[in-house]
């Protein structure tokens, strides 16, 4: 056992020799002269730090990878992608961001509220750098907060859904418990209590907490579903990423029922195409228009910084039309959206 | 007293050949999928390699390779006793939660701040962990059910808990519900030798205390030897008069009290909150790094180390154009080939004695049969 005493000692004395001397360039240190370099080729170089998730969740982080297509399309250049994992702490946030910001990638884009102290940090450290951060309000001169009025779309699809309910009880299903669900949640139950105050509103989340299944679970979107149809609940609207395609399809197999789609334009998703009848609308939240408007404004030299809300307004959240499914309803929508812009009606983010 | 070094060293090569084994099979294994998917898998090696030595990431290394082999140590104690403790990972957000909510709560000198949010931990820890060490006892329900269950009841637990009103708070621009900020007399201290290299988490001293600790209960104390018969065989264990259902709950407790520790570095030296974006899964990567450590406390340094190697480098695959899941692959193939590895080196071992008892006996029967022949 003696070796073994020797042998514990020589591995803490390596791992102290190493921290001590903390031997060798940093990557940063190596990383500067990439930074000037691509920044002499003139191409716009955007970098992009997914949510949990990534690309392919047919959600929010397509929806800004969406935006991230469209503007390289039309300005040309690269970019680098990268996502999150579950077991991150906050300095593989903050190192992913400062990976891209090292080498030059302008704006560095941050989906999700998750990475807010991390754009914090380094927005600091990189003055010369654009961050975006989605979902957040973060300081700093150099931060384009893009955050978006989702209640005030999740209000219009109550408005929706109690005028087109027979049996005057309504659903909405979750993906997670966190605040910016719950503000779906609160302004479609405000929505449907606003225009019909006899109905009901039935809500239900699929995980909560650090959970973060139910924004992946399509089975128990459908389950969820399944379990409202047969109470009776003939509209449900699912703020619950790929979890809602269950529950479009449940939604599909009761005739009369309808589905209310989330961020995007569901009717429209290739994927949903043979549940598209039975999608009323969706309160889509348009990300990609958020991430395109701040690469556009990098690229033309006056980059976006502060807090931009998107809102019904601008365009930035809105209730789809495709399929024609609201064109009878649309008049009163649109007075109900005239006062939410005028603020004559104040739309709440807590249930 | 030669003889006996010499065992020693030939275990001790058995020992390592397992996890070296297991290493470089997951490597060849890595590179079979990298070059079926069409990349060049010595590049991105070399990658991996050139980035990991940099003086920033030998600091990510060392800051992540501290949390993970405090959850390496936690899930050993149970592996040492034949208990599987899957329920670190519950444990360890569970205490770290109630610790973070008792340290946002009272505003006290470090040197008293510190330590009761620590203690707060390790108590949450255990008594999560004792759980299922009682229903265990009492009701002989297995530990592996019974920790998987209570990982889940702890996440809806900290999601009751960790709502605005309740136990913490919105913060209102960032969206993310979170427990008052620790006072800053309960921030851990860290260490810059490099400035470039950013600062070294000083958590990684108790992690060394715990490893030190941990050596000295198994292998020094009657506890420990205790611990082990159980795990050896709880039949010869209880007839040699060892109480092995107050084992058993003993080690699950001091288990969940090693789970607690795991958050703390997260907790003390990093956010000083806890918050929905508090990292999660850390239970599980300890089971890997307690495996490929054979729950040895050098071994276990040395797989956290390597997990945090690969956790590092991870990132700058993506950077580099590889996807990031094939350290998924590398870190997947190891713990299986861990396991393969041993029973081959295992095997190996046992045949090797055998072969050696039997020349042994063998000698001796011939001696035997020379000495009859000198007698006659």
């Amino acid at each position: 056992m003696r070796r073994v005493t020797t042998l514990a000692a020589a591995g803490i004395a390596a791992a102290l020799a190493i921290t001590a001397t903390a031997c060798g360039a940093s990557s940063t240190q190596s990383g500067s002269s990439s930074t000037s370099s691509s920044s002499a080729s003139g191409g716009l170089k955007i970098g992009i730090a997914y949510d949990v998730g990534g690309r392919g969740d047919h959600s929010f982080n397509d929806s800004a990878g969406r935006g991230l297509d469209k503007a390289i399309k039309d300005f040309g250049g690269t970019a680098k992608e990268l996502t999150a994992l579950n077991t991150d702490t906050e300095s593989d946030r903050e190192q992913r961001l400062s990976d891209l910001a090292t080498a030059g990638y302008n704006p560095v884009v941050a989906v999700g509220f998750a990475y807010a102290n991390a754009v914090q940090a380094e927005a600091a450290k990189f003055p010369n750098t654009t961050f975006g951060i989605v979902d957040s309000v973060v300081p700093g001169k150099n931060v384009d907060s893009m955050t978006f009025a989702t209640p005030d779309s999740s209000y219009l699809a109550g408005v929706a859904a109690a005028l087109k309910s027979k049996t005057g009880h309504i659903g909405f299903i979750g993906g997670v418990d966190n605040e910016l669900i719950k503000g779906f949640q609160a302004g479609f139950q405000q929505g449907v209590k606003a225009t019909k105050p006899g109905d009901v509103v039935s809500a239900q989340y699929l995980s909560t907490g650090s959970d973060l299944s139910g924004f992946s679970s399509p089975d128990e979107g459908k389950a969820a579903a399944e379990g409202m149809l047969s109470r009776g609940i003939d509209v449900i609207y699912s703020a619950a990423g790929s979890s809602g395609t269950g529950s479009i399809e449940a939604v599909h197999d009761h005739p009369g029922a309808w589905a209310i789609g989330v961020d995007s334009d569901q009717y429209q998703e290739p994927g949903l195409a043979q549940y598209k009848s039975s999608i009323l609308t969706s309160a889509v939240k348009n990300v990609d228009v958020s991430v395109y408007d701040l690469i556009k404004s990098v690229k033309n030299g006056k980059p976006l910084t502060g807090n931009n809300t998107y809102g019904l307004a601008d365009g930035g959240v809105s209730l789809a039309t495709s399929g024609g499914f609201i064109n009878d309803i649309e008049p009163q929508l649109q007075a109900v959206e005239q006062k939410i812009i005028n603020g004559q009606i104040k739309v709440s983010s807590q249930p | 007293m030669k003889k006996f070094a010499k065992i020693d060293k030939e275990r001790l090569l058995l020992g390592i050949a397992a996890p070296v084994l297991a290493v470089v099979a997951a490597f060849v294994v890595t590179s079979l999928v990298l070059l079926a998917t069409g990349k060049e898998p010595f590049q991105a090696f070399q990658i991996m390699a050139s980035y990991g030595l940099k003086s920033d990431s030998q600091v990510y290394i060392l800051n992540k390779a501290t949390t993970y082999y405090l959850a390496g140590l936690a899930v050993a104690i149970g592996f040492r006793m034949n208990l599987f403790n899957i329920g670190v990972d519950g444990q360890y957000r569970l205490a770290a939660f109630f610790a973070a909510v008792v340290g946002g709560m009272v505003n006290l000198p470090g040197i008293l701040e510190i330590p009761l949010i620590v203690i707060v931990s390790m108590l949450v820890g255990a008594m999560w962990a004792g759980i299922a060490g009682l229903l265990k006892v009492t009701r002989g329900v297995s530990e592996v059910i019974a920790t998987i269950m209570l990982n889940s009841i702890a996440t809806a637990i900290i999601a009751y808990l960790l709502q605005p009103g309740m136990l913490a708070n919105l913060n209102s621009n960032t969206n993310s519900v979170q427990t008052t900020l620790l006072p800053k007399s309960g921030w851990f201290f860290t260490l810059t030798p490099n400035p470039a290299a950013g600062p070294i988490e000083g958590f990684i001293v108790v992690a060394l205390l715990a490893g030190v600790g941990y050596w000295f209960v198994l292998s020094r104390t009657r506890f420990g030897f205790d611990l082990r018969t159980v795990g050896q065989s709880e039949s010869a264990a209880e007839a040699s008069g060892v109480n092995v259902k107050r084992m058993i709950v003993t080690s699950m407790l001091i288990s969940g009290a090693v789970a607690g520790l795991v958050g703390m570095p997260a907790l003390l030296n990093e956010a000083h909150q806890y918050s929905t974006e508090f990292p999660t899964g850390i239970g599980f990567t300890g089971i890997a790094v307690a495996l490929l450590g054979r729950n040895h406390p050098v071994g276990i340094a040395i797989g956290a180390l390597l997990w945090g190697f690969l956790d590092r480098t991870s990132n700058w695959l993506e950077f580099n154009g590889y996807d990031k899941e094939i350290v998924g692959v590398i870190q997947g193939v190891i713990v299986l080939s861990v396991v393969i590895a041993y029973e081959v080196v295992r095997r190996y071992g046992v045949g090797r004695q055998q072969r050696r008892v039997g020349e042994q006996l063998a000698a001796a029967a011939r001696a035997q049969g020379q000495q009859q022949e000198v007698a006659a």
